[in-house]
């Protein structure tokens, strides 16, 4: 496995490079088809709201999947996360309009551990709530 | 009523092997958005280390889910998968999931717990290849909320 960035260059606090995903109804379907989860309350607006859903809301999944990109652009190797974890704290609403919803996602170096591994604590907003919880990959450096 | 203790530890028999498609793998990482070049040029994930081209880290999600069917299905442990959401998702890997890997999960149930009505369900998925070899656990979190509630 080779990432770009090496353990040594990296201290506790190092930020990585924030990023936004977008999200729009056309997402979720494609989502939903990839991933095998055809969930109604990801793309049918009238039994979202029947289960008590403000509106249709994005996999927690896909969130899951845009919030470790942020390390995988960092790394320049998806094979370096070794360990990953969420907690799905609350969901993205997203509106059937052009703009749809944004996931903001930023990344912090947290604890520099054996192996040349480090741990980054993640950090993703949608609408200004935040959507994830302990997220936190433990990531193989050069 | 809360689920039975009685089911925690209980481990479901693997399940018939899921082989990796390069093209599911495409499919999913442009689902993603994710473009980086392991997804679909093997030459690109050789020259990282790998043999073949690798999934996103999420992708294998699709296959130990499928897997925890048998847990949520079980009629007998009697979980009402109308009121699950998704709580927590962890995965801790040997090796990334790449082209070609013929995949069995075995799932385990972890632990059961009861809280203010809601009943909380711990998965775990173990992923080992044609060859036997640990590729990825993954650990998922589901929350059914007691009825009634909204």
């Amino acid at each position: 496995m080779t990432a770009k960035i090496a353990y040594d260059d990296v201290e506790v606090g190092t930020e990585l490079p924030a990023q936004t995903f977008p999200v729009t109804r056309a997402t979720l379907v494609r989502y939903a088809g990839a991933s095998g989860d055809f969930n109604p309350i990801h793309w049918n607006e009238k039994f979202a709201k029947e289960v008590g859903l403000p509106d249709v809301i994005a996999h927690g999944m896909f969130t899951m999947a845009e919030a470790i990109r942020v390390v995988i652009d960092w790394t320049g190797d998806p094979g370096a996360v070794v360990e990953y974890g969420v907690r799905f704290t609350k969901p993205v609403v997203v509106p059937n309009d052009d703009e749809g919803a944004v996931i903001e996602v930023g990344g912090k170096v947290a604890a520099k551990l054996d192996d040349n591994t480090v741990r980054v604590d993640l950090t993703a907003t949608s609408g200004g709530q935040k959507v994830l919880g302990m997220s936190r990959a433990l990531v193989r450096l050069a | 009523m809360p689920l039975d203790q009685s089911f925690v530890g209980r481990s479901y028999p693997p399940t018939e092997p899921y082989e990796v498609g390069r093209e599911k793998i495409r499919e999913f990482a442009e689902a993603v958005g994710d473009t980086h070049p392991a997804y679909r040029d093997q030459e690109a994930a050789k020259a990282l280390g790998h043999p073949d081209v690798i999934a996103p880290p999420t992708f294998v999600f699709s296959i130990t889910f499928r897997a925890a069917g048998q847990v949520v299905e079980d009629p007998q442990l009697g979980l009402d998968y109308t009121r699950v959401v998704h709580g927590d998702q962890r995965f801790v890997y040997t090796r990334p999931v790449r082209a070609g890997d013929r995949l069995q999960v075995t799932s385990t149930i972890e632990t059961i717990k009861s809280l203010a009505g809601n009943d909380i369900l711990d998965i775990r998925g173990e992923v080992h290849d044609e060859a036997g070899e640990h590729v990825v656990t993954a650990w998922t979190k589901l929350v059914a909320r007691a009825a009634g509630e909204g």
